[in-house]
């Protein structure tokens, strides 16, 4: 294997339309230690991503050492990105690992006892719900959690207490993803597969830079643009990412105006004809409204609003319009940006107007950008209903009661479910009094930091934080329970193509950490929350009752695993949901059900339907009676909006874009990466990406600190002059706070980020601000931006 | 005939609602989603008036005896504090919107009697704005009226 912090994407293993991807097996362990070192193996999938790649853990002495590829597994083929090779288990074995829980005492934090713990929350709790009822708690969850987790939170959370207030930070990486695919489709679920990759004609990627979020995903689409007949790409992101150097057409539209380019290029279809009529008319509603809606948006005015070449857009609709096999990614380049829903639903209208779904290689993937985030969508821990079930059906809350046996009423149906930001809201306004965050560090990742900061501060609140590490968000906590991280827990979960693995324990947590699930089950009955007959709400004694639990609660729906289970998960590959005992997943090399929508049939019958939609401006809720007197069950929706200007654009005083974003070295606030010597030498302070021109402008060269200023505040980082468009700058968000010396300048790139959110999704818009840069001092040499990425110095590609 | 009397009543009460729903959006600025929406919402008032325009031109504004017309559905000068705010003021936009949509609704049948193609498609695109107008208000109520009604003090 080569050194994978400098060839990330490793060795090409090229293959041609429809031949199966070669298997490529990647490992690294401990230094000095060989494969007979090795005490055991034990099967898990990375987490480190939305990809989920199949791997085993090497295990030596009771300690992980070392990480390996499955070759069986259909995500991967063996293959592993750099953050799983290097940030995985060496990520988890820092000294800084929370070993006991900690309680505030006088305004610090100090070490206590899990019953000591425990016992405060449980009191705050009992008092909270005396007093001010269920309202008063809020649940703020993680896409890094195991589905039985998810499961356990929704349960104690939506039965147990009976607070509508349950979010996740999945809202700030796919609440967009499933937004639109409801809104589409009817029901949340990925319709493509990543086999699509190897069986396309063309790749659209919509806002997604693959090679650097799913570095083996990108590795799948090198081998096929390498090998024969090579599939066409398409790339529409501001960045000069390594997607876009290798695409027959980049289109670096403005940040902001992804809409105007979707409408755009759903026209030419219409325009020249390249459209499935019998499709249309057999399997969607609503073309009409769509054509007259995008009716307006010719190649030249969206050329002119979005900054790119009006010639590119008709490439690029030719290349969508005629090409055999679309496969379309999408993601935050889209769902973090203004008209997040609209922009999705409008790639989904390309796929139903060319009745490319459900076809090998006709795939649409609306991505995730956390390994678990689609657990979270489907266990209701997010404030979707367990089961993509829907709120507005008293049938599906029945369900649910049922199945919990527990009185309807105490299910929060009669409210919409709480938003993050709304939640965060509650708790800035105090209304919410406990707020109970698990594996996410708001404090760094959410919106306009700081009055984030301030939240968490609150007097009124009682914050309660579970993490593996002691997160900026942690430091604000009056209670901080450590956690067990991957590879010390077992649970199952799911990734961004349906795809569902088993990830064994393989060594005990350090010091007192418990699993997550352990945390919400002793919570639950320390409560005493109970169902009808008195009896345990959660009586599970480990992971797997939780699994078989699910089961259930995912009979019939979308999303159903009854034909899993921890045995059939274990020894091969991962297996896609829907998975029946009628579609067992049987034979050793079963895969469940590659795609969905295969006959053109879709789920938005009133009475399965997981949504009745919401306006896409607005994000007013259709309603049952309207949705009843429309819908043509079994009919996609052909779902659209007008474009119009984002709320916050350049002006005198701000006047250049402002975009955030990743690294390839880098996973989220970096509690796990930022401790790899590997990932953290890689891409070890933030920087701010400008192009050469805008770069001239403020009088900045290479590596010179620079103040970034919005509205919002201010950073002060090192300068990257790279191949971003003129006019827009870049930010990674992975860096806060925890690694620098106190009171330090300000370099969380969400300092900057605007307060505001998509009307449907409710996704914040990180992408969307206007900033001023200027010259602080010369700095010291170059900035410490990854050369091998997006982020690499200027080569002249821009245009 | 009295239509010119509606269709000045009609232009009034979307002048009103514009600035009424720019004060709540700059009073609820901690709210994004209020704000931005409304602000939105006035833009399509402030269309609604231009779409008018022409038709007002044909019939004018028939200022006489509005006075003893005038329906007493007036704007909003200011917002409220308070935890019950947010609730209230989204009330009276309610009440407001209503208002201009039954407006609409009556404009649209005298259209029809007149045979005007011209004010029929006018009304048929603004009906459907204050239809949008009054589901979102709804929609956001819906979401606030639990944590105002039971937890906020």
């Amino acid at each position: 294997m080569t050194d994978r912090i400098a060839d990330i994407w490793g060795e090409r293993t090229p293959h041609g339309s429809g031949q199966a991807w070669p298997g490529r097996v990647d490992q690294v362990l401990a230094e000095g230690l060989t494969d007979g070192d090795v005490d055991r193996w034990v099967q898990s999938a990375c987490v480190l991503c939305s990809n989920g790649c199949g791997c085993d853990i090497a295990v030596k002495d009771g300690k992980m050492v070392g990480i390996r590829g499955r070759a069986q597994d259909r995500v991967n083929r063996g293959r592993l990105g750099p953050k799983g090779l290097y940030g995985s288990w060496q990520g988890e074995q820092h000294r800084d690992r929370l070993t006991r829980p900690l309680i505030r005492v006088d305004g610090r934090l100090v070490e206590t006892d899990w019953d000591t713990a425990m016992g405060r929350i449980v009191e705050r709790s009992k008092e909270l719900l005396a007093s001010k009822g269920p309202l008063s708690h809020g649940f703020y969850t993680s896409g890094q959690l195991f589905l039985e987790e998810y499961y356990a939170l929704g349960i104690l959370g939506k039965a147990g207490i009976g607070t509508p207030h349950m979010d996740g930070n999945t809202r700030l990486c796919t609440a967009t993803a499933a937004a639109s695919l409801k809104e589409s489709f009817g029901a949340d679920g990925q319709p493509g597969s990543y086999a699509d990759v190897d069986e396309c004609s063309a790749i659209f990627l919509y806002g997604h830079n693959m090679a650097e979020t799913q570095t083996v995903l990108w590795a799948r689409v090198l081998d096929r643009l390498e090998g024969p007949n090579p599939p066409k790409l398409v790339c529409v992101d501001p960045r000069d990412t390594e997607v876009a150097r290798r695409a027959d057409v980049h289109l670096p539209v403005h940040p902001g105006t992804n809409l105007a380019l979707m409408n755009g290029l759903v026209r030419e279809l219409f325009a020249n004809g390249w459209i499935d009529e019998d499709y249309i008319a057999e399997h969607t509603a609503n073309v009409d409204q769509l054509r007259s809606v995008v009716e307006p948006w010719t190649p030249e005015k969206v050329a002119e609003t979005c900054g790119v070449q009006a010639a590119d857009v008709r490439r690029a609709a030719e290349i969508f319009g005629t090409g055999e096999k679309i496969l379309s990614t999408v993601l935050q380049g889209f769902y973090q940006s203004a008209h997040a829903t609209a922009s999705a639903c409008q790639v989904n209208n390309l796929h139903l107007l060319r009745g490319m779904l459900g076809r090998p290689g006709c795939g649409l993937l609306q991505m995730n950008g956390q390994p678990t985030a689609q657990n979270n969508r489907e266990c209701g821990a997010d404030g979707d209903l367990p089961g993509f079930r829907n709120w507005e059906n008293p049938q599906h809350v029945q369900d649910l009661a049922r199945l919990w046996n527990v009185d309807p009423a105490i299910i929060p149906d009669w409210a919409p479910p709480t938003h993050a930001l709304q939640i965060f809201r509650y708790v800035e306004q105090g209304s919410i009094e406990l707020l109970w965050i698990s594996a996410t560090n708001p404090a760094v990742s959410m919106p306009q930091l700081e009055r984030i900061r301030h939240i968490l501060d609150q007097e009124s609140l009682f914050l309660v934080v579970q993490d593996i590490y002691l997160t900026e968000t942690a430091q604000y906590a009056d209670v901080v329970l450590p956690c067990a991280a991957w590879g010390e827990k077992t649970g199952t979960f799911t990734n961004a193509d349906r795809t569902v693995h088993l990830s064994e324990k393989a060594v005990d947590p350090p010091g007192e950490a418990r699993s997550d699930l352990d945390v919400f089950l002793d919570y639950a009955r320390r409560m005493g929350f109970t169902d009808k007959d008195g009896r345990p709400l959660l009586d599970w004694s480990g992971p797997e009752d939780g699994f078989e639990a699910w089961k259930e609660c995912s009979r019939g729906r979308p999303c159903d695993y009854t034909g899993l289970s921890y045995d059939k998960l274990r020894g091969g590959s991962g297996i896609q949901w829907p998975c029946t005992d009628d579609q067992p997943a049987g034979t050793e090399h079963s895969t469940g059900t590659e795609r969905l929508y295969t006959d053109g049939g879709f789920p938005t019958a009133p009475e399965y339907c997981e949504s009745f939609g919401h306006d896409l401006l607005t994000g007013a809720t259709t309603g049952e009676t309207e949705y009843k007197a429309t819908v043509q069950p079994g009919k996609a929706w052909l779902k659209a909006l007008d474009y119009t200007p984002p709320h916050e654009e350049p002006d005198a005083e701000y006047p250049l874009r402002y975009t955030t974003g990743r690294t390839a070295y880098h996973f989220h606030t970096r509690t796990k990466t930022g401790r790899s010597r590997r990932l953290n030498g890689a891409a070890p302070e933030p920087w701010i990406e400008m192009s050469v021109e805008d770069a001239a402008r403020a009088g900045c060269q290479e590596g010179d600190i620079a103040r970034v200023t919005s509205r919002r505040g201010s950073l002060e980082v090192p300068v990257r002059v790279g191949d971003i468009r003129p006019g827009t700058v870049f930010a990674p968000f992975h860096y806060g706070y925890w690694d620098t010396s106190d009171g330090g300048p300000h370099r969380a790139a969400n300092e900057l980020t605007i307060t505001e959110w998509d009307p449907v999704s409710k996704q914040p818009l990180f992408k969307n601000a206007a900033v001023r840069v200027e010259k602080l001092r010369t700095g010291d040499g170059p900035s410490k931006a990854p050369d091998t990425t997006a982020s690499r110095r200027a080569t002249g590609a821009q245009r | 005939m009295k239509l010119p009397v509606y269709i000045g009543l009609l232009d009034e009460a979307e002048a009103t609602l514009a600035s009424s729903f720019r004060v709540v959006a700059d009073g609820h600025g901690d709210e994004p989603d209020v704000h931005f929406i409304l602000q939105t919402f006035a833009k399509k008032c402030d269309a609604h008036r231009e779409a008018l325009k022409p038709v007002i031109d044909r019939y004018g504004e028939d200022i006489e005896g509005e006075e003893e017309h005038r329906l007493t559905a007036n704007g909003m000068t200011e917002v409220r504090s308070g935890p019950l705010a947010l609730m209230l003021d989204l009330q009276d936009l309610y009440v407001l919107v209503n208002h201009i949509d039954v407006t609409w609704m009556m404009v649209g049948q005298a259209a029809k009697g007149a045979r005007d193609t011209e004010l029929q498609g006018v009304v048929e695109q603004c009906e459907g704005d204050s239809e949008l107008e009054i589901r979102w208000l709804q929609t956001r109520m819906k979401q606030a009226a639990p944590q105002a009604l039971l937890v906020a003090e």
